[in-house]
């Protein structure tokens, strides 16, 4: 178990980087609470996989330090950081037996036999895996696979933190959820730190307790699932985070009125207040789940046009052409068909202002 | 513009190989002007099928007919076909528009529609500012949508994309998802598009061909197969998260589900005659308050709750029955805490044991 | 995948059926008519069935050519396999490196094979030669080729090692470059020594190539002529007469024609069924890895 702490940590692939962009990871300093189920969020290419790999050790950082529990690990190898990583494609010493693979690490560390029986029996009854202990590692499914990885990883019970790196990929869809929930369950059971990196909203939110949204290099928002969905701090974080992502309108501002061509749009009191004080480009914010639509002109509503109107079974989804801008709201499953001229509505806790693309509050 | 259908039909179509059956005796028509999903599992036989349907393979008994002409016996290079794989395949030595350009190089068109087609089929997937960048410069996205310009282009009569958004990230797949409902929308031809994702079947709208085991369990429009799966199977198939099954037997206008939880058979359930049953309850039917009279309750031991930001999905058990609970907003809730979750009788499907579909919440089917 | 059948590429293959016939199956057809004939010179022959057969298993000369060569491509395999596989583990993969030694290794194998055995006579000479000087003159051990069978021995593996340990090692790199990059990180992270990686990972993920390495030089080996012809003409005695050179002063030394093609076609069984023993045990140690 341990905290981890990333320090002014940057890193270029580049031998003499010299430019911002040059950069896959442009100075990150980051606390990670011992015991804390994290994801890291992330689109491609955003530097989520090298920040993993710095934090495992694999990777040595350009600049900055890393710390376990206040020592500095950074010139450490992974095996003496005493970390464990499941990638995403199962890794398995395919000659020998799941017990064998679940055994290596031990082994390795000279281990007695006794101990190693007892702790690969221990894991292996976590993981579901007794019944296949003597079977050839080779010869599973993916899922049981890709559990064996993970099985490495936690034999080992003075493990600091397990990384993941977007595990679940070759996972058939229905089977995501019984992994996502065994890897749950293993952190209620053993208090792990565990990190996980996914560029899937819906894997990230549903397994941590702190989601660190990355991009760009940057780390953009660290918060609950409900800070990023309620708050977002960034412009990107409500377009990442949501599916569909946050509906964004430019507008201008008038006291606590935003005005979007020309109609006006009430703003809640204290966003309304603090963006007296911000200046840059203007745009309101809202998610499609709180974007009503209403057939008569009501307030804070805009005049659209709907465009198409999905069932997509436990909700619906309509498309909305406001003045070429298409806007979408998520609708419950028994909510009444809308078509062609509607009034979409704004409603003022829920609307949100950003500046440049930050949220104003 | 012809507004005449094409449709394609699969005749008995069986396919064996080693001794293992991969399809078997798949009888499918599948028409223009609506997206044609097929879902189902991996493994369930979909690239197969669209292989077949493309000409790469044989079948090893059975025809097929593409626009009343029976194509069974004809090769790939002379049926009307274009197909996108899930692995982003362009040609690595050629920039992006000659790739797009290389169907129509071989047939002989004159380059000034060549250059026009190639910049509309760009324009359409949002790539026309890199058609001079090769495949290796560009994201995981752009190859795609380079390669499903490719497919574009030369106005086939048929469609086919093999799971080709799996490889992207999730907001990518969201953004592509709407943009080919569009494209597909604009086409005359046949659209034939497989996935292992309810969402993305769901999304997508058409018709929906649901596959499983080498066979197709149901077909209809995507909307009507949802709300009435004709099978245990098929229920399961279709929904994510995974649809909640009780057992239960029906006497004297009740029915007991499992060990202890009693209903009454009113509304669509009425019509149930007694007997053994396999009761379907979509999570999101199930509910943390009650939410009306009627409601059946049932006592639950919570396993995980899961929360994505908008929902919470809770995973409880009441003896051995396993259930998955899907509700808006947040509500956290502790593993092993006994909580109550309601339920609608009027939202249970009904299935025969060997599991034919008998009565659903959304009336006849 | 069940392809569709185009008649029309059975045109394409029939130069290379005709250069097979031409080539291998008729020369085949005519060793098998030699070799139940009695061949006394040209035009006059008399059949006599499976006599010559008789006379192959008879004969005490051919026994021992087999057995010196069924020695030497033991010998072969067990030095050449695990060298090469060492120098590809030492081969560099990254950088300006990578292409240089790739050249170096493949120099070995691009000179003609009688060549190869010129070269080896003058390099053991203990008056010219680096290696025979060094030896008899700096070690002081009396080395000579000629004259001894063990040197003679010495000199003819170290000079087939020489020759295609570098083909070993080229398909071995090939191998451990096909690895991908995770497995390595996974092995660090588990704590795996050097050597456990190697045995757990490298190894059999290489087996595929080293199948091809240990049957393509099986076959090689078995069949040896020109090298060892040049360097030693099979002597001193009968020392280095492996099976082919023996074979070939049978029906051209001797012109016995019939117990040659006898032979011969002998010769043929045992390397295919070698070869097929070969690769049934390296397919089978692989069964269930999916390597």
């Amino acid at each position: 178990m341990a905290q981890i702490e990333m320090d002014g940590v940057a890193h270029s692939y580049l031998r003499h980087p010299e430019k911002d962009a040059d950069y896959a990871i442009k100075t990150i300093a980051n606390i990670w609470d011992d015991g804390g189920a994290y994801a890291l969020l992330g689109p491609s290419g955003c530097g989520k996989t090298t920040l993993l790999n710095i934090i495992s050790g694999l990777l040595t950082p350009t600049r900055g330090r890393v710390l376990y529990n206040g020592t500095d690990v950074t010139a450490l190898p992974p095996e003496k950081r005493n970390i464990a990583q499941v990638f995403q494609f199962p890794v398995l010493y395919d000659t020998m037996t799941v017990y064998e693979n679940l055994a290596f690490p031990l082994r390795n560390r000279g281990l007695e036999k006794d101990a190693i029986h007892r702790r690969v029996q221990e894991i292996a009854d976590i993981l579901d895996l007794t019944p296949f202990l003597k079977q050839k590692a080779y010869g599973l499914a993916a899922d049981a696979k890709q559990k064996i990885s993970l099985g490495r990883g936690l034999v080992r019970s003075d493990v600091a933190a397990i990384l993941f790196d977007e595990p679940l990929t070759v996972i058939d869809p229905h089977l995501k959820w019984h992994l996502r929930r065994k890897l749950k369950e293993i952190h209620e059971q053993l208090k792990l730190t565990l990190i996980y990196v996914t560029h899937d909203q819906m894997e990230a939110l549903t397994f941590a307790e702190k989601v660190v949204v990355m991009y760009e290099g940057e780390i953009v928002q660290t918060g609950t699932p409900e800070d990023l969905f309620e708050n977002p701090e960034h412009k990107f974080v409500g377009y990442f985070i949501g599916s569909p992502g946050m509906n964004f309108l430019s507008c201008r501002l008038e006291g606590n009125i935003a005005y979007v061509n020309g109609l006006g749009i009430k703003l809640g009191k204290q966003t309304a207040n603090a963006a007296q004080k911000t200046a840059g480009k203007l745009e309101i914010g809202i998610r499609p789940k709180y974007l009503e639509i209403s057939p008569r002109p009501v307030e804070n509503a805009l005049p659209a046009h709907v465009k198409s109107f999905e069932d997509l079974g436990s909700y619906k989804i309509a498309a909305i052409l406001l003045d070429e801008k298409t806007l979408y709201a998520r609708l419950p499953e028994d909510a009444p068909l809308a078509a062609g001229n509607v009034w979409i509505v704004f409603p003022p806790e829920k609307t949100k202002l950003y500046a440049d693309g930050r949220l104003v509050k | 513009m012809e507004n005449r259908k094409m449709e394609i039909v699969l005749d008995g179509v069986s396919k064996v190989i080693n001794g293992e059956t991969h399809l078997n005796s798949i009888t499918l028509q599948l028409t223009s002007g609506a997206t044609n999903v097929i879902l189902g599992h991996t493994l369930a036989g979909k690239t197969s099928l669209l292989r077949l349907m493309a000409g790469l393979d044989r079948p090893t008994k059975g025809r097929i007919f593409l626009d009343g002409r029976d194509v069974t016996g004809l090769f790939v290079r002379k049926r009307s076909v274009a197909m996108v794989y899930q692995q982003f395949i362009n040609y690595p030595s050629m920039t992006v528009y000659d790739n797009i350009a290389s169907p129509l190089k071989m047939s002989g068109l004159p380059s000034a529609d060549i250059d026009r087609k190639v910049r509309a089929a760009a324009a359409t997937l949002h790539i026309d500012r890199l058609l001079d960048r090769m495949p290796a410069e560009l994201s995981g996205g752009q190859q795609q949508r380079t390669a499903i310009a490719r497919s574009l282009v030369k106005d086939t009569e048929l469609l086919l994309l093999d799971e080709p958004l799996v490889n992207l990230d999730y907001k990518l797949r969201e953004e592509l998802q709407a943009e080919l409902q569009d494209i597909f929308r604009a086409r005359k031809a046949i659209v034939v598009y497989t996935t292992t994702e309810p969402s993305e079947a769901l999304m997508l709208g058409g018709n929906l061909v649901v596959m499983d085991e080498g066979r197709i369990l149901q077909t209809g429009p995507t909307s009507s197969v949802y709300h009435h799966p004709s099978t245990t199977r098929v229920a399961q198939v279709v929904s994510d998260p995974p649809i909640n099954f009780l057992p239960g037997v029906v006497a004297g206008g009740k029915a007991r589900l499992g060990r202890d939880i009693d209903i009454a058979m009113t509304g669509h359930l009425s019509a149930v005659p007694d007997g053994e049953y396999a009761f379907g309850v979509r999570p999101n039917h199930l509910f943390l308050h009650a939410q009306g009279a009627g409601n059946v309750e049932i006592s639950v031991k919570v396993e995980l709750a899961e929360i994505n930001g908008s929902e919470t999905f809770i995973h409880v058990s009441h003896g051995d029955l396993h259930l998955v609970l899907q509700e808006d907003g947040i509500h956290p809730r502790y593993i092993g805490s006994n909580i109550t979750v309601y339920a609608n009788p009027g939202c249970f499907f009904v299935y025969e044991k060997p599991g034919r579909l008998l009565a659903s919440p959304f009336g006849a089917g | 995948m069940n392809k569709w059948e185009n008649n029309r590429a059975w045109l394409l293959t029939v130069p290379v059926l005709v250069i097979v016939a031409f080539s291998s199956i008729i020369p085949l057809m005519t060793v098998v008519n030699y070799s139940v004939q009695d061949i006394f010179g040209p035009g006059q022959s008399l059949f006599v069935g499976t006599e010559m057969y008789k006379n192959v298993l008879r004969d005490a000369r051919l026994h021992e050519a087999l057995w010196r060569q069924f020695l030497f491509s033991g010998l072969v395999l067990l030095i050449e396999i695990p060298l090469g596989i060492a120098l590809a583990l030492a081969m560099p993969k990254k950088g300006w490196g990578v292409s240089f030694s790739l050249v170096v290794m493949a120099l070995p194998l691009l000179i003609p094979w009688n060549t190869i055995g010129s070269i080896w006579i003058i390099f053991v000479r203990p008056d010219i030669g680096l290696f025979g000087a060094f030896v008899n003159n700096v070690l002081g051990i009396g080395f000579d080729h000629t004259a001894r069978p063990l040197d003679a021995w010495i000199t003819t593996l170290l000079m087939e090692i020489w020759h295609w340990t570098p083909l070993v090692a080229l398909l071995a790199y090939a191998g451990l470059r096909a690895i991908p990059e995770v497995y390595y990180q996974a092995a660090k992270i588990d704590g795996a020594s050097p050597w456990a990686t190697f045995r757990y990972i490298q190894l059999p993920k290489m087996r595929g190539v080293l199948t091809i390495a240990v049957l393509l030089r099986f076959m090689d080996s078995f069949l040896i002529y020109a090298e060892p012809f040049v360097l030693t003409g099979g002597g001193p005695g009968n020392s280095t007469t492996f099976l082919s050179i023996y074979l070939v002063k049978l029906a051209l030394g001797q012109f016995d024609l019939g117990t040659a093609g006898a032979f011969s076609l002998i010769y043929f069984l045992i390397i295919e069924i070698l070869c097929f023993v070969f690769y049934q045990v390296l397919k089978n140690v692989g069964k269930g890895t999916g390597t």
